[in-house]
């Protein structure tokens, strides 16, 4: 039981809740992750906890045998050599494309300059939506509280993820376009899915009768 | 004065320098005692040659003109500049024609990701062997040379590149749909295969064997598929099991949904791994089309190993335990 002796990287922020009541139903003693929101490494329950956008690094590297992480984040980071193997279903949110309320400010800024500036922390997925959508778009990298840059007059829009729309709602943006849907994926090295076949098989079948 | 040189590539120095040689050097007497010559060819090739090798698979990813204006390129691998000279020099040779060579092949690489630019690889190329008894003889020399240059715990993940598409064939799945099925399984993306296959109504059946068939690898238990298209599919990899040393099929995991990046694998394809490493050491595998792009119908196969990589194994072989894990 437990993982098997496998290396899973776990995501904090919004996926950690969840994905410690999976690991709970798998039988992976999570109290020790539960009560100690510093430490980073468990080696008892096979577990180390990082920000979800370094899962992927983890995992590509070998350092975690698997991994769990947010869609969106495997979307932006797509030449990462992992293999996706469940869809967990859990932390769903949507990738979306956002500006003030009223008349759409991205929208005349492309009709009058011929070009809207986007802010967001997914420079990639933007990119890929605007080239798919055939209108020229400039997109400029933040790394902190997107919502801010159409407030101040950086950009006209921003693309974010969002799970309720609270925070777009209080700042005073409207959801205009919606470009994604996200849920937690599970990941692995490639390497160890071939020399760990039998162990990741079995916590496989695990996950999907929990699931 | 600090000099940078470009990301992802490496100046090499003595201490290091001797512990590559002695990769080499153990990998070179393999090749020499199997009767495969040494070869090199120019790290620069006219682009329209590579391009004929493999059009849009191994794309070069450094590009120059020389003075007339014609477009150069640096390989990306040594197996399409083998073809050619297959096919330039050896054009009336009586096969089977066996080659290694150990040359650096250069590649892009993404911002951050500690890949390389320039690799060095060690390999072979066997021209005018069919399978599956030519894939056995590279398979045998593979695992010869790994065990020469000192590595225990490698293992060789065996697929075919024919065998996902036979299925695609013999499941009567509509040729539209083929290629974005294809990719997610170039992608590793087996959430992405399980929406596409669903979209397709073919019937839970067929839809879920699709699905699992390409997730399958470990012992030859693995290539008993239920009678029909999926059982006639891995037929071949059935056959080469039988024909494998037993040497050779112990380190063997026989692996349904492999797929190697470049376009031009025609059958067998196989990859390396050590558990000291999270990326593969190597690979190849069958090109029985390639060698005939140059003007010589022979069936090939080959493969290279990283000797960085193999360097980094054999490192990190000897400190096994070490790890907090």
């Amino acid at each position: 039981m437990g993982l098997n002796g496998l290396t899973l990287a776990v995501p904090r922020g919004a996926l950690l809740a969840p994905t410690l009541d999976l690991l709970d139903t798998l039988g992976v003693d999570t109290a020790e992750v539960r009560s100690n929101d510093r430490k980073l490494l468990f080696a008892e329950a096979g577990i180390v906890t990082m920000r979800p956008s370094d899962v992927p690094t983890y995992v590509e590297a070998g350092a975690a045998d698997l991994g769990i992480t947010g869609k969106d984040v495997l979307a932006e980071q797509g030449d990462r050599a992992v293999y996706e193997l469940v869809d967990l279903g859990y932390g769903r949110c949507v990738m979306v494309l956002a500006t003030e309320a009223g008349d759409d400010p991205a929208a005349e800024a492309l009709r009058r300059l011929g070009v809207m500036r986007i802010a967001t922390k997914y420079p990639r997925i933007a990119m890929r939506h605007f080239e798919r959508t055939g209108r020229q778009a400039e997109i400029v990298e933040v790394k902190g509280s997107v919502e801010l840059a159409p407030l101040t007059g950086l950009v006209e829009g921003i693309v974010d993820l969002t799970a309720t729309g609270t925070t777009l709602r209080e700042n005073g943006l409207v959801i205009r376009e919606e470009i994604s849907a996200s849920t937690a994926r599970l990941i692995a090295n490639p390497v160890a899915h071939k020399l760990r076949a039998a162990e990741i098989d079995e916590l496989l079948a695990r996950v999907r009768d929990a699931a | 004065m600090i000099h940078p040189i470009p990301s992802g590539t490496r100046d090499v120095l003595p201490d290091e320098m001797r512990e590559l040689r002695a990769i080499t050097e153990a990998v070179r007497g393999v090749f020499e005692a199997r009767g495969y010559g040494e070869i090199a060819t120019p790290a620069l090739e006219y682009e329209q040659t590579l391009m004929r090798g493999d059009a849009g698979g191994a794309t070069p990813a450094y590009k120059l003109f020389d003075e007339r204006g014609s477009v150069l390129v640096l390989r990306s691998d040594m197996t399409i500049p083998i073809a050619r000279v297959v096919g330039t020099r050896y054009a009336s040779v009586a096969p089977p024609l066996r080659f290694s060579y150990f040359a650096h092949a250069y590649r892009s690489v993404g911002p951050q990701r500690g890949q390389s630019r320039e690799m060095l690889q060690a390999g072979i190329e066997l021209v005018g062997a069919a399978g599956p008894e030519g894939t056995v003889e590279a398979l045998n020399v593979l695992c010869a040379s790994l065990d020469a240059v000192g590595l225990e715990s490698y293992r060789v993940g065996l697929g075919d590149a024919s065998l996902y598409p036979a299925l695609l064939d013999g499941f009567h799945v509509p040729a539209g749909a083929r290629p974005q099925i294809l990719h997610e399984l170039v992608t590793r993306d087996f959430v992405g295969l399980g929406r596409e296959l669903e979209g397709l109504a073919l019937g839970e059946e067929v839809g879920s064997l699709l699905l699992r068939i390409p997730q399958l690898r470990g012992g030859p238990e693995v290539l008993e598929l239920p009678e029909g298209p999926a059982r006639d599919a891995t037929a071949g990899m059935r056959t080469l099991h039988a024909s494998l040393e037993a040497g050779v099929a112990e380190r063997v995991i026989f692996d349904l949904g492999l797929s190697r990046p470049l376009g031009y694998y025609t059958g067998a394809v196989f990859e390396v791994y050590d558990a000291a490493l999270g990326a593969p050491l190597g690979g190849g595998g069958r090109y029985d089309d390639l060698v005939g792009r140059f003007g010589r119908e022979l069936p090939a196969v080959g493969w290279a190993l990283g000797v960085e990589r193999l360097h980094s194994a054999l490192v990190g072989e000897n400190r096994r335990g070490e790890r907090w894990g």
